[in-house]
């Protein structure tokens, strides 16, 4: 018979739309709005489980979240199995597919079950006392036999091919649970006008009203006054059903996970699984209820044992009898009202047995009347049956009732877990026996359950005047005394999930665990995914009794977040493959590029032909850019505006040289040290100007350098007139290197004498009419220029050289020439510890003060004995050493040494000594542990690689004292055997820097430029309500000056500078945005290009710095109803429209990448996003859009 | 996340901000004059307190202004976020 269990009527399923599910391959059906818990047990399906450690049967405990024995398996396809899942929660659908965890081969037959026969060895603490011998088990006997054995579901191995996303949301009130505390606060709150979120973790708002059908509200069944008041709240209140409130985090940050598909049987491919909301709140309402408390006595755990509370629910709002024979144990009236309700559905109540000694209420009477036996100061003494209950028998000994059914009423316990995480102040409420919350909770979670009084609290913690409402009828949720230790027994479970008994906390006492949070550690009560909701403050009261203590005094664990498991995918969110972190290209896509990752960029490592191998194509590069000429994209190096009077004083400040004497057109290559003196950054220090310098940073250092001298600007050098704009994305960089350099660029750039470049210069001029900085620099050691041209035209320059036979070159041959002059790359020679001496930069040392000059003049960074860089040239000219590798004085093997040896010299490494991890295994010999007393490492290689100029191996070192010991011999230990080497001065080509000088170039005609290849813009997917766009150019201008000059600038270029923070001025086509106290952005359309110009003009002898930087980003336009929303998929801030009105603009983070949000019209925004961000940046947003396309165009 | 009240721009999720360390830490005017006592305790010696700290932050990614905040350590709440050049609230 289908459903034996359901009665005929009543309930809030839908009677009319069976559903068919499997359970363990069984097929069952139940109805729209069963739960899986509540259809199987419907189909009298008790036992659903084996418990975690003992493999004993388990059934359905609960009817919520708190269930911590019918956990299972749902599996929708390859990567879409979910393990441990409450069956209390899961919404039964069409083809649902469930299994059972933690048995076999069958949850019937469970060899794991054998444990329990061992049950006696496996108490307390039996980790720590069984596995200790030998040590070398731990890891691979051990530990994989407990976790096999124990344990819970499985998961899935395949990637998760479901969609995850975040929100951003801030409101006035959150309100966690929509009981009906919940509710009549959310009416309270919505009243005011305010914000207001009310979550549930149920698939209905309601909480224990929905079942309540026979308590009405105001004239209303209970039932029937949630519909009514979701009604009222539609418009005005965000209802989050299906969405637990899991962490409270800092700042009234809550953490709530809204599951979106999991309850469908077909979801939208355009529908997030679930979305993890990150709701900032003004005011948190907690209404989070309260959880029925098991009784412990033996056999609690039996299939059949549940809930008073819960069979009432299932009987109430799922139409599901969960036996058909009753016993009923209870501390509290409550369960009498249970009693006399399934004795209305037919279901014979055997009796109930009160531990209370003379209970004496009306509802009892009320059940006597019925003749239902009641056994007054009795509590149970066991219960029989395999699979399912099917006796009890009373501690007195004598009594045994027969059953199928065991329903527990130990009193409530208010659900304090997220009040404790925020970590509030909990009380002790010594008539309950329980803590509540000492402000901000309301209803039961605040020990409240006369539900007229939950009622009027909720309205006023809503922010509204109290208001009353009239009910009528008792619900079942009562306040109940505290709660009773239980005797030691072994099969009286307090903890279900973890399998912890009463004996089990006796245990721990009696062995000197006294503290609650070592008992909770030693026994592992409490700490099961389902955190103690039943099980906590039995476990305490059981502590309290054995330690002859009060249960104050024993005191609360605290709660972690989450208050149930969330999915890693809803933590991941969005942030998963291409948005896992933002992937920059540089403006010039280099065809045949071999790729590779630099930071977060893409660069090209180097460009082999057909059939070429990537050594051959990078020696033949780096032959071509020492006998002919090369190009290489250098665009991600960082770049920095320096302009102002100060300019140079401060330059002279942050780095190693002197800038004062540096006349402008003339460079200087620098070196940048933290206060300690080591280190940090390395470029060149070009002077434009008096007043205007152009510095290069590494790649990788650009936004360090910036922001460490932002940091000495605004907070030390602070009375200096000089300002910092980055433009890494307004210029593109072209190397261009060789002999051949001068010829091949003169007749692009017609207005700058090449030849007459000095080494070391600077010069603006043009190209094809755009305005380009040309450096006379050289990292190859060949005379060569750096083109620094707009982003834009980077390509075009590109693609004209090489038709000009100019050949590309990658980072790895760039890494080689450099090397073969001695360049450093800092991260690479240097670690940290290294000082300009030590790597043979003392000369870059000058100017009376900068920042890390002091700590040059310390002892240790003056040593004589201190790792320098020289070079190394093995012995055998085929060698190539490897990077990183030691390097010794004496004869000696290395492994060890390798990896354990202390760098400063002189240290000598333990003779015999080895780390634990070498005791469990490593298959090193004993010859090799010996050799590592005996060696010194005295440095290590930092860069080593063949060169195709010298036709060798060669490298560069840090070896201590290594500057005296150039032409001596060192030994380079491998484990093949040490390989000796010379050591050299770091200088392998060109010693003298002939190379560098270049002839005079004869003056070319002027040549065009290939003409631009048409842009292809990224294309947003069609239609929807979110409209995605990206704007055509416009010029852009940073602008930072004082008032006065601001003023003046304003008048010039016909928009006034708003001095409001945040707030953006527009005039006629044109906008001036505030991005900071002196900083502004202004926005003009790209005809406008001489409006640098005219704002320099108009500061006259103010100090400001005005800097194009046009093609630094690309505008995005998103718009529409929910484009708000989508910007905050990514976006913290509070983007409400009051809260950020029309016309505010900000930098802000979207994403992982800095962009500045303007709101142009309260349904319109313009995103300004740097060059390199814009397809990450327009990845995230079609990603939040998704939702908000049509199905069909998707 | 906490929420930081950059004197500029008002409160703004912690994400745009980066940490920087102890405030009011004064860099000697003259390095040169300083021994090597006393500049290695400027270089690493900060305190390190149970309860109010007060500490510098920047709103890197918004104005970009360093500023001073006010923070128990213990409760993790900023009491006060003021401008460099300002003197703590007592
Ligand atoms: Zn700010």
């Amino acid at each position: 018979m289908t459903q034996p269990f359901r009665i005929p009527a009543g309930g809030r399923i839908d009677r009319d739309r069976p559903v068919r599910f499997t359970f363990d391959g069984a097929a069952f059906q139940g109805f729209a709005g069963d739960t899986l818990a509540s259809a199987l047990l419907a189909n009298d399906v008790h036992l659903v489980g084996r418990s975690f450690k003992y493999h004993r049967p388990r059934g359905i405990l609960s009817a919520g979240s708190e269930e911590p024995n019918a956990l299972v398996t749902v599996d929708r396809g390859a990567g879409r199995v979910t393990p441990n899942l409450r069956a209390t929660q899961i919404e039964l659908y069409e083809g649902l597919t469930a299994r059972s965890q933690n048995r076999f081969p069958s949850l019937r037959f469970d060899l794991g079950a054998l444990a329990e026969v061992a049950a006696p060895l496996l108490s307390a603490g039996f980790y720590y006392k069984s596995f200790m011998w030998p040590r070398s088990f731990w890891k691979r006997v051990y530990e994989p036999a407990i976790r096999r054995s124990a344990g819970l579901g499985r998961a899935p191995v395949e990637a998760d091919p479901d969609r995850y996303l975040h929100q951003y949301v801030h409101c006035d009130v959150l309100i966690v649970g929509g009981g009906a505390a919940g509710l009549a606060a959310a009416l309270g709150a919505s009243a005011t006008g305010a914000r207001v979120i009310l979550c549930d973790e149920q698939a209905e708002l309601g909480g224990s009203l929905l079942s309540e059908p026979d308590v009405t509200i105001d004239g209303w069944p209970a039932p029937d006054w949630v519909r009514e008041v979701l009604v009222t709240l539609g418009g005005s209140v965000t209802l989050l059903p299906r969405t637990t409130a899991f962490g409270w985090y800092p700042g009234n940050m809550i953490g709530l996970v809204e599951r979106v598909t999991d309850h469908l049987a077909e979801p939208a491919a355009k529908l997030p699984r679930e979305r993890l909301w990150q709701v900032r709140a003004g005011r948190v309402v907690l209404a989070a209820g309260a959880i029925e408390r098991p009784l412990v006595f033996p056999g609690n755990d039996r299939p059949g044992v549940m809930l008073a509370g819960a069979a009432r629910t299932y009987l109430h709002r799922y139409g599901v009898k969960v036996g058909r024979r009753a016993v009923i144990a209870t501390a509290d009236d409550s369960a009498y009202r249970v009693a006399a309700d399934l004795y209305a559905a037919g279901v014979a109540i055997a009796g109930v047995v009160d531990q209370r000694a003379a209970p004496d209420s009306e509802a009892i009477e009320a059940v006597r009347a019925l003749g239902i036996p009641i056994h007054a100061g009795m509590t149970i003494g066991s219960t029989e049956g395999r699979s399912r209950v099917h006796s009890v028998k009373l501690a007195n000994g004598t009594d045994i009732i027969p059953c199928d059914t065991v329903l527990m009423s130990g009193g409530w316990t208010p659900s304090v877990h997220l009040f404790s995480q925020s970590r509030g102040q909990l009380v002790f409420d010594a008539a309950s026996g329980t803590y509540l919350p000492s402000e901000g909770a309301i209803g039961a979670c605040a020990g409240v359950f006369d539900l007229a009084t939950c009622l009027r609290d909720g309205t006023a913690a809503g922010g509204s005047e109290p208001r009353s409402f009239a009910v009528a009828g008792v619900p079942v949720m009562a306040s109940a005394g505290p709660p009773v230790a239980a005797a030691p027994n072994r099969r009286a479970f307090v903890d279900f999930q973890n399998d912890v008994t009463a004996k089990d906390l006796a245990t721990a006492t009696t062995e000197g665990f006294v503290s609650i949070e070592h008992v909770k550690r030693y026994t592992t009560t409490g700490m099961a995914t389902d955190q103690g909701k039943t099980s906590n403050l039995n476990a305490l009261t059981d502590v309290a009794a054995l330690t002859r203590q009060g249960v104050e005094a024993v005191g609360l664990t605290t709660f972690r977040p989450p208050y149930t498991p969330v999915t890693f995918g809803a933590f991941a969110g969005p942030f998963r493959g291409k948005l896992f972190a933002p992937v920059r290209l540089p403006p010039i896509v280099a065809a045949g590029a071999v790729l590779e990752d630099v930071g977060s960029w893409k660069r090209a490592r180097c460009f082999p032909r057909d059939g070429e191998t990537i050594d051959a194509a990078v020696a033949r590069e780096c032959l071509a850019v020492r006998n002919d000429v090369g190009m290489l994209d250098a665009s991600t190096l960082g770049k920095i505006e320096v302009a102002g009077p100060d300019a140079a004083s401060f330059l002279s400040r942050i780095y190693t040289g002197d800038f004062a004497s540096l006349a402008p057109g003339r460079c200087r290559y620098a070196v940048l040290l933290g206060e300690d003196g080591f280190i940090r950054d390395d470029g060149i220090v070009a002077r434009l100007a008096v007043d205007r310098f152009h510095v290069t940073t590494t790649t990788g250092g650009a936004a360090f350098v910036l922001h460490h001298m932002e940091d000495y600007l605004q907070t030390e050098f602070t009375g200096l007139r000089v300002w910092l704009t980055s433009v890494t994305e307004q210029w593109a960089v072209i190397a261009v290197q060789g002999p051949r350099a001068p010829e091949v660029l003169a007749p692009f750039i017609p207005d700058i004498d090449l030849g007459a470049m000095p080494h070391m210069s600077v010069r603006e001029g043009h190209i094809d009419n755009s305005a380009i900085r040309l450096f006379r620099v050289s990292f190859t050691g060949e005379a060569g220029f750096e083109v620094n041209l707009p982003s834009v035209q980077a390509q075009r320059m590109w693609d004209t050289l090489r038709e000009r036979d100019v050949t590309p070159y990658g980072t790895d041959a760039m890494h080689i020439l450099r090397a073969e002059k001695g360049y450093l790359i800092v991260g690479q020679e240097t670690d940290g510890t290294v000082t300009p001496d030590d790597v043979g930069l003392g000369w870059t040392i000058g100017g009376p003060d900068f920042v890390g000059k002091r700590s040059l003049s310390l002892p240790d960074l003056k040593r004589t004995d201190r790792k320098q860089l020289v070079g190394l040239l093995p012995a055998n000219p085929a060698v190539v050493l490897e990077e990183g590798a030691q390097v010794t004085a004496s004869s000696t093997s290395s492994l060890g040494l390798a990896r354990r040896s202390p760098q400063t010299p002189g240290f000598a490494a333990i003779p015999g000594a080895s780390s634990e991890d070498d005791a469990g295994g490593n298959a090193r010999s004993h010859e090799e542990k010996e050799v590592v007393g005996r060696a010194f490492a005295i440095g290590h290689v930092t860069s080593s690689y063949r060169s195709p100029t010298l036709g060798r191996g060669f490298a560069l070192a840090l070896v201590a004292g290594g500057r005296a010991q150039i032409g001596s011999k060192l030994l380079v230990p491998m484990p093949g055997g040490s390989i000796e080497v010379t050591v050299t001065e770091p200088l392998f080509h060109d010693k003298t820097g002939e190379r560098l000088r270049v002839r005079p170039v004869p003056r070319p005609a002027a040549e065009p430029l290939l003409p631009a290849e048409v842009q292809s813009a990224p294309v947003a997917r069609p239609s929807g309500s979110v409209r995605l766009a990206a704007l055509a150019p416009t010029t852009r201008l940073s602008v930072r000056a004082g008032s006065s000059a601001a003023t003046a600038i304003g008048l010039a270029i016909g928009v006034l500078l708003p001095t409001v923070p945040c707030r953006s001025v527009i005039s006629r086509d044109r906008a001036a945005l505030w991005l900071g106290p002196d900083e502004w952005l202004i926005v003009a359309p790209e005809t406008a290009s001489d409006l640098a110009v005219q704002a320099r003009k108009a500061v006259g002898d103010h100090p400001a710095s005005i800097v194009d930087v046009s093609h630094g980003s690309q505008t995005l336009e998103i718009t529409g109803h929910r484009a708000a929303w989508c910007v905050n998929a990514f976006c913290a801030l509070d983007l409400d429209v009051r809260a950020f009105p029309v016309g505010m603009c900000t930098r802000t983070l979207l994403g992982k990448a800095e962009v500045v949000l303007w709101r142009i019209a309260a349904e319109v925004f313009h995103l300004h996003v740097p060059r390199s961000f814009v397809p990450y940046v327009w990845a995230c947003l079609e990603e939040a859009r998704l939702e908000f396309t049509d199905a069909e165009v998707v | 996340m906490l929420l930081i009240p950059c004197p500029w721009c008002g409160p703004r999720p912690e994400s745009e901000f980066r940490y920087g360390g102890q405030a009011h830490v004064v860099r000697p005017p003259d390095p040169s004059a300083v021994d090597d006592a006393a500049w290695g305790a400027y270089l690493y010696l900060r305190d390190n307190p149970k309860g109010r700290h007060a500490e510098r932050w920047r709103h890197l990614h918004g104005c970009g202004r360093f500023f001073n905040c006010v923070r128990d350590t213990v409760s993790d709440r900023i009491v006060a976020s003021y401008k460099p050049g300002e003197a703590p609230p007592s």
